[in-house]
């Protein structure tokens, strides 16, 4: 599903840049849950960026879903992100738009009519508790409510794969036990997920496979 | 196809939307847009206006052909046919050698003169009126009858009909050179209207190309916001104008009074005011895709 084989990625600045990723290599198959781990700054976030076709590589290739990112054109590269829910860190919800516009983006983009389009936000959203919010603007929800929206809006089209860059970091131990529940409720529907982390409270739950990273090199 | 449609309209109602969320700032942008296409557009109605007035009340130019002064009245009765026949000519009238003569003598007072010539110096001919008065049309007009058998001298008045031409031509320049600066300024206007637009959505913007939007799509509704604004602005400078010929006729006809004569100044046609429409809409189409592009290639970097 997800193919990494030596890829390098070094963003420009002084001294020759930066070095994120070094020579990584992983595979991740289709329904697996893979935790990345490592200390802030080991290239977590780099990586996901570079499955979910927002990144280039600066070196190697990177094969999702069989297509190379690497070579394909950038007016491809949308399409390739399509197989994507992304959860950000930083949730990058839109907070002059309302809790149902923040979810529905996904499916204007890939042009769903407003019938269908409305059915699946309201599943999305009655799958992470929000359904009687739809009509609420993001700020008047509480940090764990504005982490479930994230999760509507990154599943809300059915992705085949969930990538998600520190879901628990904000949240406290309930919370982050209820979001790793749901996270699991994906992954057994078939969903490959993905999470950069460093909590190990989640891991010691949810037991997934770990690929960790330590200076931009897959350590094991 | 269906699909498309559907984004489409999506498109226009968010952008209607957006233009009406923010009422003072949109109107400022077409009113901008509006008082730079009055200027040409109220040029461009006057001198219209001036080419028609000019046109029908400007003295006829006339063609006069004089025959060889030996030609034979079988000659004359030809050209006479011919210009009969001729689907340039609007009306033709024929005057006698003998006519000239007699007429010459009542006007000018050179009587004594005349009749001391033993001899009518003069030939027959015939005035003609054209169809068409451009100068252009009347010197073709004056070619052909050279050609005629029997023709010594075609005589053509064409100064005023050129005068005419080039100062209308010289208008029209002028027309023209406002049109392309304020094109630009439309164009400039809605460049930076959709990049303010673009920076304060940067962050919708980013997250959408995160989650698979294409460039199109990112795009589309800014396209949207200059065609309007564009199309908008349009209706303001042709109102601009109207208002404008309103307070100009009133007038207008008072001094008409005067001269007794019907002064009144008329607005754009409506084939005139369609491309004005167009034209408007696909400069703010043109601003902000240049811009919108512009943004897109900046954030990929």
């Amino acid at each position: 599903m997800i193919s990494f084989s030596q890829v390098t990625k070094r963003y420009p600045g002084a001294g020759g840049g930066y070095e994120a990723l070094k020579s990584a290599t992983l595979d991740i198959q289709p329904g697996e849950m893979v935790f990345i781990t490592g200390h802030s700054g080991a290239g977590k976030s780099t990586l996901l960026k570079l499955m979910a076709a927002i990144e280039r590589p600066t070196s190697g290739t990177v094969l999702v879903n069989h297509q190379n990112v690497s070579t394909l054109r950038a007016s491809a590269l949308p399409f390739v992100r399509r197989n994507f829910g992304l959860m950000f860190q930083d949730h990058k919800l839109l907070y002059d738009r309302s809790v149902y516009q923040n979810v529905v983006l996904p499916l204007n983009i890939i042009g769903y009519n407003a019938a269908e389009a409305g059915k699946r936000v309201r599943a999305a959203l009655d799958k992470v508790g929000l359904l009687a919010k739809e009509k609420a603007m993001p700020v008047t929800l509480s940090g764990g409510e504005q982490q479930r929206l994230a999760i509507a809006r990154a599943i809300v089209h059915r992705p085949s794969i969930l990538l998600a860059d520190e879901p628990t970091a904000n949240l406290d131990a309930a919370y982050a036990l209820e979001l790793g529940e749901l996270l699991r409720s994906f992954n057994q529907v078939g969903v490959t997920v993905v999470i950069a982390t460093h909590d190990e409270q989640l891991q010691s739950r949810l037991q997934p496979r770990c690929i960790a990273l330590a200076q931009g090199r897959v350590t094991q | 196809m269906k699909n498309w449609l559907r984004q489409h309209a999506l498109c226009l109602a968010a952008t209607l939307g957006r233009l009406t969320r923010t009422p003072l700032a949109s109107l400022l942008n077409v009113g901008v847009i509006g008082v730079a296409l009055a200027l040409p557009l109220a040029f461009y109605v006057v001198l219209a206006n001036v080419q028609g007035c000019a046109r029908a009340n400007a003295p006829t130019p006339q063609l006069s052909l004089f025959l060889k002064i030996d030609a034979p009245a079988a000659a004359a009765r030809e050209i006479e046919a011919r210009l009969k026949k001729h689907e340039g000519i609007a009306k033709y009238r024929f005057i006698a050698r003998d006519q000239a003569l007699a007429d010459l003598k009542a006007s000018t007072g050179l009587a004594d003169v005349i009749a001391s010539l033993n001899r009518n110096p003069l030939p027959d001919g015939f005035v003609v009126d054209a169809k068409e008065n451009s100068a252009a049309v009347l010197e073709k007009l004056r070619d052909e009858f050279k050609a005629w058998p029997g023709v010594e001298h075609v005589q053509l008045d064409s100064a005023w009909a050129r005068r005419l031409d080039a100062t209308l031509h010289l208008g029209r320049l002028i027309v023209l050179g406002l049109a392309a600066l304020l094109a630009f300024a439309l164009v400039a206007v809605t460049f930076n209207t959709i990049r303010l637009q673009m920076l304060t959505q940067r962050a919708e913007i980013e997250v959408a190309k995160m989650i698979g939007a294409t460039n199109p799509f990112v795009r589309r509704p800014f396209l949207y916001y200059g065609a309007l604004t564009g199309l908008l602005g349009a209706a303001v400078g042709w109102g601009i104008v109207w208002g404008g010929l309103r307070l100009l006729n009133d007038r207008l006809a008072g001094l008409g009074q005067l001269y007794d004569a019907q002064l009144r100044l008329t607005h754009l046609s409506l084939p005139d005011t369609l491309s004005l429409c167009l034209f408007a809409a696909t400069l703010g189409w043109l601003g902000a895709w240049l811009s919108a592009s512009r943004n897109l290639a900046e954030l990929e970097e």
